[in-house]
């Protein structure tokens, strides 16, 4: 699903590059944290996925296309399969629950009828039923987190691309909010997640990448945060 | 593309921005109601052009003793000149206007003004002979030859006359076009200016739209159809000052000139012939400022 072959990335701003020869695979599918201290490239790893940035060298592919090669015009077909979740949630102050979710759909012209249909769905899913018309400001943090992965999730992306969601987040709402995401991870959609939490890492024993300078310094099938925590 | 999203993110920017928005207005429908007003002077002299072309003659005035004393061109010194006007070359028509007939036409011509008519008497009015030319080049030749020669007061062409008419209205006109120029520039920076508020303004909705998989022409139709519905209304409110102006200012106050017919009336129907015009200039120039300015100036 997504494959970093040798993958460098420098910025004009920086002596050292920010990503440097990375070479990762993700299966269709997998969970993957990515961890490592601030600076070690995981939010140019993630910049890299959703062409936000392309690479100095090397090639990154998602979901069969070569994220660099990808003329302008086709990028929004792009990050219309990689969904994604932030720490500071993202939400449109002025609109209400259903709304922000609706947003995601409306923008990239999906029929009226259709957004009728799944929203609903999508709230029910992240446990938001009943809070449709709720403004976020009336919603608890972990609450709008979940309008967050909601909108990230309602256009069925193949990835789901998660910058600390659980950063603003104490650890039992982490805690839910990560069953939600496992649950997403069931319905066969690839989860990425930079994170620093890691009584998360260590309690959902998944694939950890970490980096560290720009280079992966570690990759296991099932880790924790810190070798030998 | 749904329409009544993009239509609802137009009126939310145009609200949110209000006084921007209303710079933005104003100014361009000072500025297209300087380029509309150009365009009418241009509506005048051509139709003035039209009227006068078939119409101006060279005039060979006649002096005092010959106006008061030969009605019908006659005797000499006056028939001896007709008669050589009429041999001339580029000559292709020669009448005589009497001193009668002079105040005749001068009291037809300034109905509407009977203070003038009251001042004016016939010896004030010289006798004339009137030509009609295959050629105007040979006016300066005709001056010379007949300039100083008895009973010959003045050579006078009388396209020179509206040489200097037309001279100071297109005099008008460019001053119009200045203006509107610089009023244009202004208009344009502050459409450029209100896009990029416009676009910092809802940076987060804009940011989402484009993680979410929005095309770009999606994100920014909205900024550029604000553009375009400022545009259109400066043209309106443009073309209703220009209404405003005939009915309360060219109408009465240029009522003395045009009433005479020297002038040609600028009617509704002009106003409305240049308001395509106002309505194109001002949706495309703003369209294309928007569309600049995104590519520019603002990441979407």
């Amino acid at each position: 699903m997504i494959r970093f072959e040798h993958v460098s990335k420098s910025y004009k701003t920086s002596t050292r590059p920010a990503l440097e020869d990375v070479s990762v695979s993700v299966d269709k599918g997998e969970f993957v944290f990515l961890i490592g201290p601030s600076g070690s490239g995981k939010s140019t790893f993630l910049r890299l996925l959703l062409r936000e940035e392309v690479p100095s060298r090397g090639r990154v592919i998602v979901a069969d296309w070569n994220v660099a090669k990808l003329p302008r015009r086709r990028v929004p077909r792009l990050r219309q399969r990689v969904g994604c979740v932030f720490q500071d949630f993202r939400l449109l102050t002025n609109k209400t629950v259903a709304e922000n979710v609706a947003f995601a759909l409306e923008v990239i012209g999906k029929p009226r009828h259709t957004i009728r249909k799944v929203v609903p769905e999508v709230l029910q899913l992240v446990g938001l039923d009943g809070k449709a018309d709720r403004m976020p400001s009336e919603l608890s943090g972990g609450e709008q987190q979940r309008v967050a992965i909601a909108r990230a999730f309602v256009n069925r992306p193949l990835v789901l691309m998660c910058d600390e969601p659980t950063g603003n987040l104490d650890p039992d709402t982490s805690q839910d909010i990560m069953l939600l995401l496992e649950r997403i991870n069931r319905t066969g959609t690839t989860v990425v997640m930079a994170t620093h939490d890691h009584s998360i890492v260590d309690s959902m024993r998944r694939r950890v990448v970490e980096l560290s300078l720009g280079r992966v310094i570690r990759d296991d099938a099932r880790g924790v945060y810190g070798v030998g925590r | 593309m749904r329409a009544s999203f993009v239509f609802s993110e137009v009126v939310n920017g145009l609200r949110r921005n209000v006084t921007m928005t209303i710079a933005m207005i104003l100014t361009t429908a000072i500025s297209l109601g300087l380029l509309g007003g150009g365009l009418l002077v241009i509506r005048l002299i051509d139709r003035m052009q039209d009227t006068y072309q078939d119409q101006v003659e060279v005039v060979v005035f006649m002096t005092d003793d010959v106006s008061a004393n030969d009605s019908t061109c006659t005797r000499q010194p006056c028939a001896g000149i007709r008669s050589e006007l009429e041999q001339t070359p580029g000559v292709e028509s020669v009448s005589y206007e009497s001193r009668q007939e002079a105040f005749t036409h001068f009291n037809k011509l300034f109905e509407s003004q009977p203070q003038l008519r009251e001042v004016v008497r016939p010896e004030a009015l010289p006798a004339s002979l009137r030509l009609k030319l295959d050629d105007p080049a040979r006016f300066a030749a005709i001056k010379q030859e007949f300039s100083g020669r008895t009973g010959v007061d003045s050579v006078v062409d009388q396209a020179q006359y509206l040489e200097d008419l037309f001279g100071v209205l297109n005099g008008v006109r460019n001053a119009t076009f200045a203006i509107a120029l610089i009023q244009a520039l202004a208009a344009l920076m502050l459409i450029s200016n209100t896009i990029q508020l416009s676009a910092f303004n809802r940076r987060t909705e804009t940011g989402i739209m484009r993680l979410v998989g929005a095309t770009r022409w999606y994100t920014q139709l909205p900024f550029l159809l604000e553009a375009v519905v400022s545009g259109l209304v400066g043209a309106v409110l443009a073309i209703g000052g220009l209404l405003v102006s005939k009915a309360l200012f060219i109408d009465k106050v240029m009522a003395p000139v045009m009433g005479t017919g020297v002038i040609p009336r600028i009617g509704y129907a002009d106003i409305f012939y240049v308001s395509p015009i106002l309505l194109l200039v001002a949706g495309s120039i703003s369209a294309i400022t928007g569309y600049l300015t995104l590519r520019l100036y603002v990441r979407l």
